[in-house]
């Protein structure tokens, strides 16, 4: 291999001179499925701590009862469940992509979209099942 | 491919280096087990939703059952690989160097102990160990 006078710079992911119209839709739709994973693998700490609650008695359990009755606790359960329901949809996007299918830019970004506004829906219908039958969101 | 249009120097085919034949296993796994917690994150969340109670009693009950207790602890499982498989790539994307190594190492540790307790914690419900 001939020497180089300076180090090869290579592009670093992520490329950035890529930006325009018409890919921020979907970039914006990529993150979301990083940052709702990040939050679920986060947010799998409180469902351990309730199985672990649930294992040490109903002392145990009582606490963490209280603990998931508080306003701050239960809005981050319901942060919790859009972030299940984007990563959800947007994994099956993920796993159509994975055959082949759905890449041009017209249908990903319809795509996209259909997810994003499919997840507010599925966050409220979970919501409001749970908030019916156990009367409180947690 | 015959030997005269391999893409492998001659170097590497006399060193027999290369290929570990593992370019893909992060990628496999990745999916296999988010097409799986899809099944199981179906199947958790309407469970949750029919339990229609969160009481000690009802919610012991329900993962003591065998069934439940089988499903609940792969459900655990699997999460805590995918979700392993997902913060290493975040990592490798936004952490570098020796910090890069450290990072995976802890989130793999992490991922192993809240893992082991979720199962552990299942198992001594469906056993009957917890009063």
């Amino acid at each position: 291999m001939a020497k180089r006078d300076k180090p090869l710079v290579r592009p670093l992911s992520p490329y950035m001179q890529y930006v325009n119209a018409q890919t921020i839709h979907t970039m914006g739709f990529s993150i979301l499925h990083r940052i709702t994973g990040i939050a679920l693998s986060v947010g799998s700490l409180l469902l351990v701590y309730w199985l672990v609650s649930a294992a040490s008695g109903p002392e145990g359990y009582a606490e963490a009862q209280a603990f998931f009755a508080c306003v701050w606790v239960q809005v981050a359960v319901v942060g919790w469940v859009f972030a299940f329901s984007y990563h959800f949809l947007n994994g099956i996007r993920h796993l159509v992509w994975d055959t082949g299918r759905g890449f041009d830019l017209k249908t990903s970004r319809t795509s996209g979209y259909a997810v994003f506004v499919a997840a507010i829906v599925l966050t409220a219908i979970i919501v409001a099942v749970f908030c019916a039958r156990v009367g409180g969101t947690a | 491919m015959s030997q005269k249009e391999s893409l492998r120097s001659p170097l590497g085919r006399v060193a027999g280096l290369g290929s570990a034949k593992e370019g893909a296993h992060h990628w496999w796994s990745q999916r296999v087990s988010a097409f799986a917690l899809a099944l199981l994150g179906v199947w958790f969340i309407v469970s949750l939703a029919c339990l229609g109670s969160f009481e000690y009693s009802a919610v012991t009950g329900w993962i003591a059952g065998p069934c439940n207790a089988t499903l609940l602890s792969i459900f655990i499982v699997t999460l805590m690989l995918h979700s392993q498989l997902g913060v290493q790539v975040v990592i490798e994307d936004y952490v570098h160097g020796a910090t890069k190594t450290v990072s995976i190492v802890l989130s793999n540790f992490i991922h192993v102990v809240v893992g082991t307790l979720g199962v552990v914690s299942v198992l001594r419900i469906a056993f009957g160990v917890a009063a």
